[in-house]
């Protein structure tokens, strides 16, 4: 639109006509409270806070619903509006309990903010405060009437944001309440956007509340363990008598691809960290056969010298290795670069989710094809194929739902199942079981058994498209669905896995026939002399090792963060193998090994994390857990162990950086953390230790040309894309190994057992989630 | 819904809302008529009530009860079956509308929202009911009186035993 221009408090400003006066002030630094508004739900002007005085106008305005337009004339700030708001103030904290003392927002609350700034401490109102006890509805959310201000923000999220609809107000005026859709209990997703919007502490998390002050909490903004979608988010974290432990996950700062979105498992799965069965010692098998606690250093010397010992006796090709798909990139590219260079195994491979490898071979030589989540976000049009993501990638259908309502983008879905994102599709294609083969024929315009060729009309009608896709694609299957988009202008597209980091495994090349990059290990070209000692051929994907293990002819297999005895094998097929594993849980296969290494989680150590849309995010390390090391710790002492020069595995401490150790640093707040932005951004900071991940995070940039990273942009916090367009062509083969996860809104593979919140949650929901229409 | 489907309404009044909901551009605008007229059949607004509503209309239950509960003259519990209604709003409280509703609070021995032990009667302090102009003025389910003294009370509760004594009997027989 056009832009106008307005005068406030004397200043010009400039807007697009019709954009909405307070976002046109704080946008221009001008501050205006507010309660009831909200960035991207729809208007309430219920709380009266924004006030401004406009030109010629008898009364004051609402500037959340005052749409700009030339020439307006407004104050936002005299005696008159300040006493407004504090009268609105006076009002709200009539029956408003002022526990702030013990109240879980205390410290960052909007009304305390309110009335500190504006003062209406003293109130004229007489009357007896109208009590009403706390309700629980759901293990997840608490409600605590008397505080709550009526702002309807929580509903507003719930039914428009989260497509959920379970919050809504009964009676009217001071009799009003919040009231969940059960009567008592809340039947909804649990993602809590309830509580995170909630501008005073009227609704509480179960997780979090009464546990701390928000001020004794230090904030680590990291990435989410749960699924692949990548949320970054913000965990409060607190010194603990054994270190440091996670009290509250949120993402209130709205940094990051998913602004204040969280889900469930985001929001309360963190406890897992915290479960009693966590393994804080390493653990190898005596003489008895029993897994008995042991140092550090006996295990990984146990864990080496057998290593050593298969290698040169058996060769490389008698040793496995399974990856994790929720370790750090930097974790997994250590891994096959140890896998590949110290053991001299290609056997290498993790529990595949999707078929990012055919993904990246497809999108070969074609930059600017691969959708970041950014890109799917601001689409104009979408195709999804398969999938649910409202419960297994809620991210993705909160950027969905969000592209629709507020862009007024297109979705459509074509699934052989009905799934609850219809209600946001412009067209919807049913497809018989099984058929998600002949869809990109059908697409490409030819006869198939797919009858509705409306769909296919308005979908080749609209200019652009993002075109999503799962695990229900593969191969030449995947490829075929690629090359239809491909040869149409302006379509991009997302390989969906699970997993917080299945697209770093698949990119980094923990895959028994890619290399980093997807480079084919049979031409290795320059990994030829990075990796000396590397096989050439292929080795064996994690099926065909599980066989080789039951066959006897598996010498020794190392499992990091993976659970195949759980997931894939028969455990008696382990039973002849020199098994060590390296896990945050005695898992079904950590009990089964040799030597146990206690590895950290994600929230307990840094690095880098590819989301399944390619968008490389950082990890930062938020608690400690006694006993632990970070896999990457674990992978440079395991080699050390066996006589490695571990410079050669990790590039630390080169002499040809000039490091600035921070001379240079002003004395200006936040000046600090800018600096070591800047420095980690040119790579200038110094790798001075072999266990910093970031010192291999240089080498995969070096070598992997899909990771040219914008690392300004990284390590300042934000996404940066890959572009698998960069991936070297090369031939499409490999067996069909992908076994997709379908953890749904409260399951996590392995994680999700040991998280008593998710548990509690899991168990109130066993009544089904009720997914009524509203309107 | 067609009224062939399972209804807890009569015949009359499915047919009647099924009309209604076809009849305004939006489903939902049919709601508030449908509750009363509801109200007038079952007595109350039950769960039964407002889940066949939210039906009806497609939307969920807690949409049903959000608007619901906003109406004074929407109730949740069965009323007497007399429900006696007394205007306080200004007309009627200058010309007596408390000594009104106190006279009734008395000769009932209920309060405001109360009923009756033999649930005949129940009470109910209500807000303007459009009769200013013969203030004070009250309305027993939908029969006006109007210009009344306190001394007007037992009469009129007098004349509604007598018509529920005469009804109970037809209903009985």
């Amino acid at each position: 639109m056009a832009d106008v221009t307005i005068t406030v408090n004397g200043k010009k400003l400039v807007a697009p006509a019709g954009a909405l006066l307070i976002d046109v002030c704080r946008k221009a630094g001008i501050e205006i409270p507010a309660f009831c508004y909200y960035p991207g739900l729809s208007l309430q002007a219920a709380c009266r806070m924004c006030v401004v005085r406009q030109e010629k106008v008898p009364k004051l305005q609402t500037a959340c619903t005052t749409q700009v337009a030339e020439g307006q004339v407004f104050i936002t700030d005299s005696p008159e509006i300040t006493q407004a708001r504090k009268a609105t103030i006076e009002l709200l904290l009539g029956n408003h309990p002022l526990d702030c003392p013990v109240c879980d927002a205390g410290g960052e609350c909007e009304l305390q903010d309110m009335t500190f700034k504006y003062g209406a401490g003293e109130s004229r109102m007489v009357d007896v405060k109208r009590h009403r006890d706390e309700q629980q509805w759901s293990p997840a959310v608490y409600y605590d009437r008397p505080r709550c201000i009526l702002c309807y923000r929580c509903i507003r999220m719930c039914g428009e944001g989260m497509d959920v609809w379970a919050l809504g107000v009964h009676n009217r005026g001071a009799s009003a309440v919040i009231a969940p859709n059960g009567g008592d209990r809340l039947d909804c997703e649990q993602c809590g956007m309830c509580i995170d919007v909630c501008p005073v502490g009227a609704l509480t998390s179960g997780s979090y509340r009464y546990k701390t002050r928000p001020w004794e909490m230090t904030h680590v903004a990291t990435v989410c363990t749960h699924c692949s979608d990548g949320c970054k988010v913000t965990l409060g974290v607190r010194q603990s008598s054994d270190g440091a432990e996670i009290i509250r996950a949120d993402n209130r700062d709205k940094s990051g691809i998913n602004g204040d979105f969280l889900c469930a498992k985001g929001r309360f799965g963190f406890d897992f960290v915290e479960s009693a069965e966590r393994l804080s010692k390493p653990l190898v098998r005596n003489a008895a056969g029993k897994l008995e606690p042991a140092t550090w250093e006996h295990a990984l010397r146990t864990a080496a010298a057998k290593l050593k010992e298969v290698r040169d006796a058996r060769g490389g090709s008698s040793i496995g290795v399974i990856g994790s798909n929720s370790t750090t990139n930097e974790e997994n590219y250590l891994l096959q670069k140890f896998a590949r260079s110290v053991l001299q195994t290609n056997n290498i491979d993790h529990e595949r989710t999707a078929d990012f490898a055919a993904f990246a071979h497809a999108l070969a030589g074609h930059p600017g094809r691969a959708a970041s989540l950014r890109d799917i976000a601001s689409a104009s049009a979408i195709l999804l194929i398969g999938g649910d993501p409202t419960n297994e990638h809620p991210l993705l259908a909160w950027e969905l739902r969000t592209a629709v309502r507020i862009n007024r983008a297109r979705l459509y879905l074509a699934n052989t199942a009905q799934i609850k994102l219809e209600r946001q599709a412009k067209a919807v294609l049913r497809l018989p079981s099984g058929s998600y083969a002949s869809l990109p024929a059908y697409l490409g315009g030819q006869t198939t058994s797919i009858a509705d060729t409306a769909f296919r009309d308005a979908l080749l009608a609209e200019e652009s498209l993002v075109v999503l896709f799962g695990p229900e694609y593969r191969g030449e299957q995947l490829n075929a669905l690629v090359q239809w988009g491909l040869a149409r202008p302006a379509v991009r597209f997302a390989c969906i896995g699970a997993h917080a980091n299945s697209r770093g495994a698949a990119d980094m090349g923990v895959l028994p026939h890619r290399l980093p990059g997807h480079v084919p290990v049979s031409q290795p070209g320059a990994f030829a002399a990075e990796y000396p000692g590397m096989p050439a051929a292929p080795g064996q994907s994690l099926p065909e090792i599980l066989e080789s293990a039951a066959r006897g002819d598996l010498a020794a297999l190392l499992v990091v963060g993976a659970n195949p005895a759980a997931n894939h094998a028969n455990p008696t097929e382990l039973r002849n193998t020199f098994l060590i594993v390296q896990d945050i849980f005695l898992t079904e296969t950590a009990a089964l090994a040799d030597v146990v290494l206690p590895a950290t989680s994600l929230y307990e150590k840094s690095g880098t994390v590819t989301s399944t849309y390619g968008d490389v995010q950082l990890v930062k390390k938020a608690s400690d857990r006694p006993g632990t090391k970070p896999d990457f710790e674990i992978l440079v002492r395991l080699a050390g162990a066996m006589g490695v020069d571990v410079k050669t595995l990790v590039p630390f401490g080169n002499s040809a950086v000039t490091a600035d150790l921070g001379q240079s640093r002003g004395a200006q707040a936040g000046e600090a953390d800018r600096h070591a932005v800047w420095l980690a951004a040119r790579g200038l900071e110094p790798k001075l230790s072999p266990f910093d991940p970031l010192a291999a995070l240089d080498e995969i940039e070096r070598l992997v040309p899909a990771y040219k990273l914008d690392r300004l942009n990284l390590f300042g916090g934000n996404d940066a894309p890959t572009e698998p367009g960069f991936v070297p062509v090369s031939s499409l083969t490999g067996p069909d190994v992908i076994q997709p996860a379908h953890d749904g809104l409260f399951t996590s593979g392995s994680l999700g057992r040991y998280s008593e919140s998710l548990k509690d949650l899991l168990r109130h929901q066993s009544p089904a989630v009720a997914e009524t229409a509203a309107d | 819904m067609s009224s062939e489907t399972m209804t807890i309404f009569s015949p009359q009044l499915a047919a009647r809302f099924d009309a209604l909901v076809a009849k305004y551009p939006v489903r939902r605008s049919a709601l508030v008529p449908m509750l009363l007229y509801a109200q007038d059949e079952v007595g109350y607004l039950s769960d039964a009530v407002i889940a066949e509503v939210a039906v009806r209309i497609g939307i969920t239950e807690l949409d049903v009860r959000n608007v619901a509960t906003y109406y004074s003259m929407l109730r949740f519990k069965p009323a007497g079956r007399f429900n006696v209604q007394v205007c306080t709003n200004i007309s009627c409280m200058l010309r007596g509308g408390y000594d009104l509703f106190d006279r009734f609070q008395d000769e009932l021995g209920i309060g405001h929202k109360g009923v009756t032990q033999d649930g005949l009667f129940s009470l109910e302090e209500v807000e303007c009911i459009g009769a200013c102009c013969w203030a004070p003025a009250i309305q027993v389910n939908y029969d006006f009186h109007d210009d009344l003294t306190p001394d007007h009370v037992p009469a009129i509760l007098d004349q509604y035993r007598a018509k529920a004594q005469s009804e109970g009997k037809a209903a009985h027989a």
